[in-house]
């Protein structure tokens, strides 16, 4: 009961806010929120079933690609989202078919590797993807359900609508029995086997999940920003959800819309006290690192709010 | 005379030049309480290991419930219903006992997991203990709820590595009369304490280095000379 109205009022504040925020504060906030969905996709991946996955650039990116071009061919908006959602599970049971076949630190790698490999892909075929510089989606196209998404208003309403729906999503899934033998898989995959559930199984759904945020992310923030590109598959995307998720609490359902919304206040507040505001960043996640592992929201459950989901 | 539930023919299974189960047959009857007994390094928790696919055999064949399950991974023989506790306690340390229960109890898709898992509880007497975090029990309470999360799958078959280590004697007693409260389900039960074998098993099975000394009824055991010289009494036996 307290976990939904705290999610309600976290909603409900976030739509508060898309009234109240000065336009410069409103565009970025739309951002956070797009990016907080990513972040939830990692989540359910690393934070719920513990498989830290370094690729998740590709399944962002796969999402953002499938839908522009999509988009650019002709197709309205919305069946391309649906496009981009889809390209991201695909490309999540595609490469955890392989990759589960390791863990721990060579599942990193190889995770890390196909997101390399696809990067250099959209490279290497830039005369259909756009390559290095990607294109810009045509104003025109950008509509849903008659908003034109080019308008801060219109866009802002989408992205939290989105987020909306995937953050209750995700509080219905971890707090489901499917999302229990989630959870099992983390702490411990060999009782859990032994408990007959399958790890290849489970862990791949999980992926799946995760790539189908990842990719619906990926296909709205193209749509909603217009404009895609390959530089959204570098290296870059698939550490900042694992950054949001670190900050804000990993294994908690508000802790990536924390992480996300920190993270670009603190980047948006460090550049104008100095030029080089990604150090300020690296000495906040190392102060994290040191003083609270679990994240912020981690760390409040474990001192007391054991009801935070 | 019983069905057999569990077939177990020319088992064997080598680590490098040792071999921990050699040609190993074993057969349980439904229903029945059968103890593995043997000294250290006898290969019972390798045997056992074989029987739940935590580990692959190099030879032999498993029989269970009329089908060959040699090949079956492990999460699929729990679902055809064998269950395994950890010898050394394997819980999720992290979760709550609830959460622990929960996710044995779940496997068998209850309406009403809350009631099922209070029920699993109070078989095993932590039902008092339910929003606890597991790793935060006792060493005994925490043998218990292994013990509670195998009897939670409602198994056919239930194999038990030495579930009493390490458990006070009011403990033993209360596991020995929940053992005997097991209508239908076969026990396959590796044990160190001897008066908790003898006091449960309706039959026994002694290994030593790897291979079957004996089989058959406890006082069949207790009389069997080349037992004592291995096991039992060793050398006093003998005078």
């Amino acid at each position: 009961m307290k976990a939904l109205v705290l999610h309600l009022a976290v909603l409900a504040a976030l739509a508060a806010m898309g009234f109240l925020l000065p336009p410069y504060h409103h565009g970025m906030m739309a951002r956070v929120l797009v990016m907080a969905v990513f972040a939830i996709g990692y989540n359910i991946a690393f934070g719920y079933t513990g498989l830290l996955s370094l690729g998740h650039a590709l399944h962002f990116c796969a999402g953002m690609m499938a839908c522009g071009i999509a988009m650019r061919e002709g197709v309205a908006a919305g069946p391309a989202l649906l496009l981009g959602l889809a390209a991201g599970g695909v490309t999540a049971l595609a490469t955890g078919l392989l990759a589960l076949r390791t863990a721990g630190v060579s599942f990193m790698i190889v995770t890390l590797m196909f997101a390399q490999a696809f990067h250099l892909a959209l490279l290497y075929y830039g005369g259909f993807t756009g390559g290095d510089e990607g294109f810009p989606l045509p104003g025109a196209a950008r509509r849903l359900f008659g908003l034109d998404l080019t308008q801060a208003g219109p866009r802002y309403a989408v992205a939290l609508v989105l987020f909306g729906l995937v953050l209750l999503a995700q509080w219905g899934l971890v707090s489901s029995r499917f999302g229990r033998s989630l959870i099992a898989m983390r702490e411990n995959e060999e009782r859990s086997r032994m408990l007959g559930y399958n790890p290849f199984t489970t862990k791949l759904a999980a992926l799946v999940i995760s790539g189908l945020c990842a990719g619906i992310a990926g296909a709205a923030y193209g749509v909603l920003f217009g404009y895609v590109g390959a530089s959204f598959g570098t290296t870059q995307y698939s550490i900042l959800p694992m950054l949001y998720v670190l900050l804000g609490g990993a294994g908690t359902t508000l802790g990536p819309l924390l992480g996300a919304g920190l993270m670009a206040w603190l980047i948006d507040a460090a550049s104008g006290l100095t030029d080089s505001p990604l150090a300020v960043i690296g000495v906040t996640l190392i102060g994290l690192v040191v003083f609270a592992p679990r994240g912020i929201l981690g760390t409040l459950r474990q001192r007391g709010l054991k009801w935070l989901p | 005379m019983a069905a057999v539930i569990l077939e177990a023919q020319g088992l064997s299974r080598a680590f490098g030049g040792l071999r921990a189960v050699d040609n190993v047959d074993l057969t349980l009857q439904e229903g029945e309480v059968h103890a593995l007994i043997g000294p250290n390094g006898a290969g019972k928790t390798t045997l056992v290991s074989l029987l739940s696919g935590r580990l692959t055999p190099d030879a032999g064949h498993i029989r269970f419930d009329g089908q060959d399950i040699t090949r079956l991974p492990a999460h699929a023989r729990v679902a055809r219903g064998i269950a395994y506790t950890f010898q050394i306690t394997s819980i999720y340390a992290g979760l709550s006992v609830f959460d622990n229960l929960a996710l044995a109890v779940q496997r068998s898709r209850p309406r009403d997991l809350t009631a099922a898992v209070q029920a699993a509880a109070l078989r095993v007497g932590l039902e008092g203990e339910l929003q606890a975090e597991a790793g935060a029990l006792s060493y005994g309470h925490q043998r218990l709820l292994e013990i509670g999360m195998g009897l939670a799958l409602a198994p056919r078959l239930l194999i038990l590595d030495e579930p009493t280590q390490g458990l006070a004697n009011g403990e033993i007693n209360d596991f020995m009369t929940l053992v005997r409260g097991l209508k239908g389900t076969t026990v396959l039960l590796i044990e160190h304490n001897m008066d908790v074998v003898m006091a449960l098993a309706d039959r026994i099975t002694v290994l030593h280095f790897g291979q079957v000394l004996a089989s058959g009824s406890p006082a069949a055991i207790r009389a069997d000379a080349a037992v004592q010289a291995a096991y039992l009494g060793g050398a006093d036996a003998a005078d």
